[in-house]
């Protein structure tokens, strides 16, 4: 058999060696595009990969809580809803219009002008609306209208402790007191997490805390609301009644120097952003500045009883009533004769201070007003507060000296004017003041010495007593320290006829001080103005509720303390 | 040796089902803590508005207003109000041994 002869069909080699590294070369195209990907193109296409189903969500943290010192709520946030929309995709029938105007309480054609801004793509309809409204709202089921959660703040203690508060704005930023104060603590700081959603929207796996939210300190402040609501309360009335123009008062530990309370009128609601006015928004206490008058007396003569000038026995002649200085005389409200020192305060003597203040050198005096306080910041931490005015001593005439000496020609916050107090009630020391509670004891610095201070502060009772210019400043129960003031108000630099600043700055109990409160009267303007008869009654009542609410006990007691002798024995049976 | 394959393709696709599993239980569970979670703020927002209740209802003037006008309430005058001294009280039970 003769094979047939295959017709041999000659091949290049080099058409199979082609086809061959043309293959070889896709392949290795292909394994380097692999390894392209999945290399060095790795995180791009997870990330692309990944942002199909995971989601970065917001985490809330709200802001933190005020209280008082015992724990009760000054300011609390709570959530609520904000209702927006995207105008591109947004669609309303008129019947939900009209029905989501009602629930917005909105126009329906300012909803409509909203929803009609073509070129934006998010536009809030309301902002902080209650959670039940916001509820309905979305049970409408609108096209392209969401709500995103918000929260809001409320301050259930209203116009009581507006001033001390202050309030946050609509993004949560404070805006006046303490909440703008202390903002960096109070505020939280939103977290964020990574998340895997499923095709409902449900979060099926959590992939990473980009970061942890950090929900905002609570703050317990040194106001007791309770003392701050009587303060208030009774501030009120007397501006009301004196028909005047504002007030303030203060009311401090004498121990710690913790504001107790702190309060002004007019005031404002700030639940009710509308009641807001310039006027009403002022913490007058701690930012405005007045001419003390006469309740700086005191600090003119502690500072000759300290350096041996006058003993509280040391006679003065204060007749005629007048005394020239320079080209200006000092009066007194009426010819006093001749006055101890001890009655000289007692019945606020300008001519018997005066002199008194023209024996000292002018160094000396400043340095007195300086370490008590005057001219320099509280530091309560509170911001926009005042500092006051005390001119260099180098610069003082005479007839500045002399005035300054009885509260003119020098200014101070009511603030100021209480923390000074704390010298007298506190034997001596200047004590820091704080508007956050403190839980320990403070220490002081020392401006006078104990026996000094002491022997102000039988002065400074006597004035409180018949004879002195504050007999409506009295207690019954406690004994009661203080002085009045009465000062012609500064207009244009100039003394205003008739417009008078009337002030009371006391303590209680005398025997062992707890509270100081100054009271500021602006204005008063229904007949009565001197200290002792506008100011001085406000001391007198808001300091008995406070010793009663603060369980002090009394130390001058009518016969109505309970002892064993008059009692029954107690468990003798047992 | 082919035996063993079998076993071991059997393994395989019982630890794979097994995989499968799990993860659809963790996503359950994830499902379910986001939903106690949900409460868990639901009841936070209920309790900050209690809270807010609470001291709108314990406001001064509102307790004030009932003390005086319902109660019929006043603020005893000085003189009749009676005095317990507490230092008193316990130096003299401290004294009979009946203190606390």
């Amino acid at each position: 058999m003769i094979k047939p002869e295959l017709r041999q069909i000659k091949l290049s080699t080099w058409r199979s060696l082609l086809l061959f590294g043309l293959l070889v070369l896709g392949l290795i195209s292909l394994a380097g595009r692999a390894a392209y990907l999945q290399g060095m193109h790795h995180d791009f296409l997870q990330e692309k990969g990944e942002s199909r189903y995971s989601r970065v969500v917001e985490m809330n943290a709200d802001r933190g809580m005020i209280t008082d010192r015992n724990g009760h709520i000054l300011a609390i946030s709570s959530p609520v809803a904000s209702i927006y929309a995207d105008p591109k995709v947004a669609a309303i029938e008129p019947e939900q219009l009209k029905k989501l105007a009602g629930l917005l309480e909105m126009d329906s054609a300012e909803i409509n002008d909203r929803l009609n801004r073509e070129n934006s793509r998010f536009v809030y309809l309301k902002r902080q609306v209650v959670p039940d409204t916001a509820e309905k709202i979305m049970k409408m089921k609108i096209k392209g209208i969401h709500l995103t959660s918000e929260s809001k703040r409320y301050y259930p203690e209203s116009e009581f402790a507006a001033h001390v508060l202050g309030f946050t704005d609509i993004n949560d930023e404070g805006q006046e007191g303490v909440e703008r104060g202390w903002q960096d603590m109070l505020a939280g700081e939103l977290g964020q997490r990574r998340v895997l959603k499923d095709n409902k929207g449900q979060i099926i796996e959590d992939v990473e805390n980009i970061r942890p939210p950090k929900p905002g300190q609570d703050l317990v402040l040194s106001i007791d609301r309770r003392v701050q609501y009587r303060a208030h309360a009774e501030l009120k009335e007397a501006v009301l009644a004196n028909n005047a123009k504002a007030g303030s008062i203060v009311v401090l530990d004498a121990q710690t120097g913790e504001i107790l309370a702190l309060t002004n009128l007019p005031a404002y609601n700030p639940n009710r952003r509308s009641s807001i006015t310039n006027e009403r928004l002022r913490n007058r206490a701690l930012i405005d500045t007045f001419e003390p008058g006469s309740t700086l007396k005191p600090f003119t003569v502690a500072i000759a009883m300290e350096i041996g000038k006058v003993n509280a026995n040391t006679v003065l002649q204060t007749a005629p009533g007048m005394w020239q200085v320079g080209r200006k005389t000092i009066r007194d409200v009426s010819n006093k004769g001749e006055l101890t020192v001890a009655q000289i305060i007692q019945q606020s003597s300008n001519v018997g201070t005066a002199k008194i203040a023209l024996s000292l050198e002018s160094q000396t005096m400043w340095e007195m007003f300086n370490r008590s306080g005057f001219g320099t910041l509280t530091n309560s931490g509170f911001p926009g507060e005042a500092s006051g005015i005390l001119r260099p001593y180098n610069k003082w005439r005479p007839i500045e000296q002399a005035t300054m000496s009885y509260g003119h020609g020098i200014s101070t916050s009511l603030m100021q004017l209480a923390r000074a107090y704390t010298i007298f009630a506190s034997g001596g020391e200047l004590k820091p003041i704080s508007l956050l509670k403190q839980n320990m004891p403070v220490m002081g610095q020392r401006v006078i010495s104990r026996d000094t201070a002491q022997a102000m502060s039988r002065m400074l009772e006597m004035a409180t007593k018949p004879g002195g210019t504050a007999p409506l400043a009295q207690i019954s129960g406690y004994r009661v320290a203080g002085k009045t003031g009465t000062a012609h108000k500064l207009v244009d630099g100039q003394y205003a006829n008739k417009r008078y600043i009337s002030t009371f700055v006391g303590y209680a109990p005398a025997s062992n001080p707890r509270l100081i409160i100054a009271v500021m009267i602006d204005e008063p303007s229904a007949g009565k103005y001197f200290g002792g008869a506008v100011a001085a009654p406000v001391f007198s009542k808001v300091m008995s509720d406070a010793l009663r609410i603060l369980n002090i006990p009394p130390d001058a007691p009518a016969n109505n303390v309970i002892t064993f002798t008059a009692t029954p024995e107690m468990g003798d049976e047992g | 040796m082919f035996k063993l394959n079998i076993f071991l393709v059997f393994i395989l696709i019982a630890s794979a089902l097994g995989v499968v599993t799990s993860q659809h239980m963790v996503r359950k569970l994830h499902t379910a803590r986001e939903h106690e979670k949900e409460i868990e703020r639901k009841l936070d927002v209920e309790w900050g508005r209690l809270q807010l209740e609470q001291s709108t209802l314990i406001m001064h003037g509102r307790i004030e207003y009932i003390a005086k006008e319902y109660l019929k309430m006043t603020v005893p005058a000085a003189a009749s109000i009676q005095i317990v001294s507490i230092n008193e009280t316990e130096n003299r039970l401290d004294a009979k041994g009946l203190k606390p």
